[in-house]
């Protein structure tokens, strides 16, 4: 039987959760594994090395660059502090000495009589990695970070801004296909995590982010408000490093959609939870996309999990269209002819054949498919 | 040929080869029929370097599954590939290039930014990197300010030259200094050293070691331009090439496992396009621009004057950066290619749609219009950046004679010269896979505006990459299937250059068929095809008053030109200037008639839309 492999967000009810929690660089866990953890346990921290000053030393006090390392008064490693004298100059027979302060607190790391420079470092920067969400250690990569498990439910969205954040869960809509609007968020969703529908303007976003909303998930989202919420044009979809208050998490694409029937329901059934997510997304070199994760103690549910096989796409598949003309559609497949097909765009395209919820039948290319998984 | 590999070259007679790009992974099947080696099937499927699968031998494995199905001939034993050929299952070697995973991704380093920064830049590209930045000593950045962008870019690999051999040693220690204060993370992986390759001043390569040999995976090559007035880059790319192995290859998900399938090193994709691009210069000792539009990148390469050049351009490219395009080219560039009016923010969605679902592919005709409009300008920006780095190397003394003196050649100028181009070579899924040729050409026309003859010609179906990495192991099969298979000749475009006056002659043409002489004028604005096959034919073209097709200013012209499978394109649409009208409805009406001209789309549907 004919199979096709289509790219597919998750959204599951429960299954198992695997975060990793990485630092930027080499440096210490402070936990091991078994050790369970709730979302704000730093698990690991590090130092990024601090910022650095050259100094033309040679320069400055007027010698050639070979006798630079005789002229510091400070040895490599060695602390300083702003103002300190690190280096001077012999002289005329000990007289007519220049001499040179550090600019900054820090370290000398490194003096060249080549370059006749010295390089300072400012102090090290801290950088702490929390757990994000609750769960046990299951794996610890030395010096590097650990493995966090749970269990929750898991849903990815397709593209998001903003990193991470965290929050009870609230529905502010009645129907996947409602438009969040600026009358439908109070005051009480300060730090909370809001369920929309198809659609939010730029000005509900504005009005979100002044009443203190930890994020919001949407099916669509109007690129040029993306690129004003940035404040720049979005060119490649690598984001989660921007600073924009809530968290917004598309799950469907740019325009106006409704979220998928199943999404909406999963989010909603949890409203009132606690939820940990993430805009960074990165449609490039490994993608990540956003999630939404809602972690489940009740140890007495049943994980639905999926194997790579489910993924591809057979007859009988539950799926959804991802580009005009059926754009969000769903339905199933009944056939996927080998021939290659063409399309109106005379493109030559190998196809499933799919019948909607409404009962009706159309070609549709495989590349335009993505699975639902159930 | 993997030195464990027994299969002699003239037994080969099944090459299996795969090129995993961003987006797509494609596997292409050649065989020896009838006494030459021939394309005899393609299979493709998405690439799987991203979550769930996260290895990029899912997507391999998928395209041959395909490959399989569309063939008939057996190729896999469950994963394994069946090696050498026996009856009718199994191929004889098996061979891959990638740009997946973000290709390579590089940093490089010269004193000088205009001189050795740029020959650092070009030996980088050449090898098939992406250059993130350029570090120089006269860039205009603070030293502390070079140390962050180091520790903020984590590039998969640093070229550093800087100096020709006796020049300066303080300028290079100093970038090195930078270097080892920035103490550079590669971006895959933390548990190996960062490869550094110097290739600058021989005077300073051990101050170099001193500093960088402890905390960088530090490895020495001949300078890069030990002469101002030589270049030498072989043995810079030759490393890089090695590297991108052993280093960054080795990190990627499920590279391992791949590499260990191949019969020969995995070639950066824009590596091997840049072979074949090679070839066909050398071959018909032709200029050639060539073009390879991507999902993420789009890279271009041209011959001119005998020099290699090729540049890429990291963020315009149809899928992965198809937003980027736009915001570079802003919605009015894009707009003005689409015949139908179209509302801003509707554009911009389903532009945006097309990023974050890089793998969908246009279903409607106005999809495919749309998307062909922002091909058009991903290719002409990226063409504006490859003019500006394709010149003479700079900082070169050069002698003049009086005779020089009206001459503007100096150093640093452009190499690229459009009337002297003879060919212009499109590769890449938009252009590859455009449902008609003429589409491929008209893009390829509205975007690079060549000007004069210039002979058009596409990949047929994105198979350059596979080809190129074949050269440098069996010449003969790359040659055969390329000139049968891959180069699809499409035609020649005529084009005179020159300011225009609106409904005036700008070209009188003769073309003497095997049977039959076409006659006619070039009107200024129009857009003519003549449907000619691919053969040498005889023109005389004379054109309009103050215009250049060829041989001058108002000078006629006799020569042979060649048709296609499109035929011979004759743009009257001016050049030097070339401009669209700017109000819509003209525009418009000027799109559909040069369309309908071009058998560009089918006629009810482009009314329709």
């Amino acid at each position: 039987m004919s199979r096709s492999y289509t790219p597919g967000l998750k959204i599951l009810s429960r299954t198992k959760i695997r975060k990793q929690r990485q630092l930027p660089l080499k440096g210490i866990v402070h936990l091991n594994v078994g050790d369970e953890v709730s979302p704000d346990k730093i698990v690991a921290s590090t130092e990024l090395p601090g910022n650095v000053q050259m100094l033309n030393v040679a320069n400055k006090l007027n010698v050639e660059p070979e006798n630079v390392p005789e002229c510091m008064l400070v040895k490599l490693e060695e602390s300083i502090s702003k103002n300190q004298i690190i280096a001077e100059s012999k002289g005329i027979f000990g007289m007519f000495k220049s001499q040179l302060k550090s600019p900054i607190d820090g370290t000398l790391t490194s003096v060249s009589a080549v370059t006749g420079q010295a390089i300072l470092s400012e102090p090290p920067v801290p950088v702490e990695v929390d757990a994000y969400t609750s769960g046990v250690i299951t794996d610890v990569q030395n010096h590097e970070g650990v493995t966090i498990e749970t269990e929750g439910a898991l849903v990815q969205g397709i593209l998001g801004i903003g990193g991470e954040n965290r929050g009870i869960l609230e529905l502010a809509t009645n129907s996947p296909n409602d438009e969040l609007t600026k009358d439908m968020i109070k005051d009480n969703h300060k730090n909370k995590i809001l369920i929309g529908g198809s659609f939010l303007k730029m000005s509900t976003f504005i009005h979100a982010k002044e009443v203190g909303v930890a994020g919001i998930i949407s099916g669509g989202f109007d690129y040029l408000d993306l690129s004003n919420i940035l404040g720049y044009s979005l060119g490649v979809a690598i984001t989660g490093s921007e600073k924009i208050g809530p968290s917004l998490i598309i799950t469907e694409g740019f325009g106006k959609i409704g979220m998928a029937e199943r999404t909406y329901k999963l989010l909603s059934s949890n409203a009132g939870k606690f939820a940990a997510i993430n805009g960074s997304t990165q449609i490039r070199a490994g993608v990540i996309r956003p999630e939404i994760l809602i972690p489940n103690d009740d140890v007495n549910g049943k994980n639905i999990d999926y194997e790579e096989a489910d993924l591809a796409i057979s007859s009988g598949s539950l799926i959804r269209v991802i580009r005009a003309p059926y754009f969000g559609k769903v339905g199933r497949v009944m056939s996927l002819p080998t021939a290659l097909s063409k399309m109106e765009s005379e493109t030559m395209v190998r196809v499933a054949e799919i019948k909607f919820e409404d009962g009706s039948i159309e070609i549709i290319p495989r590349a335009n498919l993505e699975m639902i998984l159930t | 040929m993997r030195s464990d590999s027994k299969i002699k070259t003239e037994e080969i007679k099944i090459i299996l080869a795969t090129d995993c790009g961003s987006t797509t992974t494609k596997a292409i099947l050649i065989q020896y029929v009838e006494g030459s080696y021939r394309l005899t099937h393609r299979g493709e499927a998405p690439t799987t370097v991203e979550a769930p699968f996260e290895d990029v031998t899912r997507g391999v494995l998928n395209s041959i599954l395909e490959l399989e199905e569309l063939s008939g001939h057996n190729i896999l034993d469950g994963e394994n590939i069946i090696s050498p050929a026996k009856d009718d299952h199994g191929v004889d070697i098996y061979i891959s290039t990638s740009s997946a995973g973000g290709g390579l991704q590089m940093m490089v380093g010269g004193v000088v930014k205009s001189m050795t920064g740029e020959s650092a830049q070009r030996a980088a590209l050449g090898a098939g990197a992406i250059v993130m930045d350029v570090l120089a000593s006269n860039d205009g950045r603070l030293y502390h300010e070079k140390v962050q962008r180091i520790r903020q870019l984590r590039p998969d690999m640093i070229l550093l030259s800087g100096g020709i051999d006796g020049g300066t040693v303080t300028h290079v220690v100093e970038l090195a200094e930078i270097l080892e204060a920035a103490n550079p993370k590669p971006r895959l992986g933390m548990n190996y050293k960062l490869p550094v390759i110097y290739a600058g001043n021989k005077k300073a390569t051990d101050p170099v070691k001193e500093r960088l040999s402890k905390i960088t995976d530090l490895i020495t090559v001949d300078n890069i331009r030990p002469t101002l007035e030589f270049e030498n880059l072989q043995p810079s790319r030759d490393k890089i090439h090695d590297l991108f192995m052993e280093h960054v290859m080795a990190q990627a998900p499920g590279y391992k496992k791949l590499m260990s399938w191949t019969d020969t090193p995995i070639m950066p994709t824009p590596g091997a396009v840049g072979e074949i691009i090679k070839k066909i210069a050398e071959t018909e000792n032709i200029t050639v621009v060539g073009v390879d539009i991507g999902g993420a990148t789009t890279d271009v390469f041209s011959v001119f004057q005998g020099q290699f050049n090729r540049t890429v351009s990291a963020n315009l490219g149809m899928s992965y950066s198809v937003c980027n395009v736009l915001a570079e080219s802003g919605f009015n560039n894009v707009a003005r290619w689409v015949p139908f009016d179209m509302d801003e923010a509707d554009l911009t969605n389903r532009i945006g749609n097309k990023m974050i679902r890089p793998t969908t592919v246009p279903q409607s005709l106005e999809a495919l219009i749309i998307e062909q409009a922002i091909a058009r300008e991903a290719l002409r920006l990226s063409f504006e950046q490859h003019k500006e780095f394709a010149v003479h190397l700079k900082g070169v003394q050069t002698e003049r004679t009086i005779s020089d003196a009206f001459e503007q050649t100096s150093s640093g100028e452009t190499l690229v010269n459009l009337m002297e181009l003879d060919m212009l070579v499109g590769s890449g899924g938009v252009l590859s896979h455009a449902p008609r040729r003429h589409q491929a050409a008209r893009m390829l026309i509205d975007a690079f505006l060549p000007e004069g003859i210039t002979q058009l010609a596409v990949d047929s179906i994105f198979m350059m990459p596979q080809l190129g990495i074949l050269s440098t192991i069996h010449s003969e099969a790359a040659v055969e299937v390329f000139e049968k298979d891959c180069l699809i000749r499409l035609g020649t475009c005529i084009a005179p250059v020159g300011k225009t006056k609106q409904d005036h002659t700008v070209l009188q043409y003769e073309i003497y068929l095997p049977n039959e002489k076409i006659t006619g004028e070039l009107i200024s604005g129009e857009l003519k095809l003549l449907p000619v096959p691919y053969e040498p034919i005889k023109v005389h073209l004379t054109p309009g008053k103050g215009l250049d097709v060829g041989a001058g200013k108002n000078e006629s012209l006799e020569t042979k030109i060649f048709g296609g499978v499109v035929g011979i394109i004759l743009d009257g649409r001016g050049r030097q200037p070339f401009n669209l009208k700017n109000d819509t409805k003209l525009r418009v009406q000027d799109l559909i008639k040069w369309s309908e001209n071009t058998d560009e789309y089918p006629k009810q549907v482009t009314h329709h839309v």
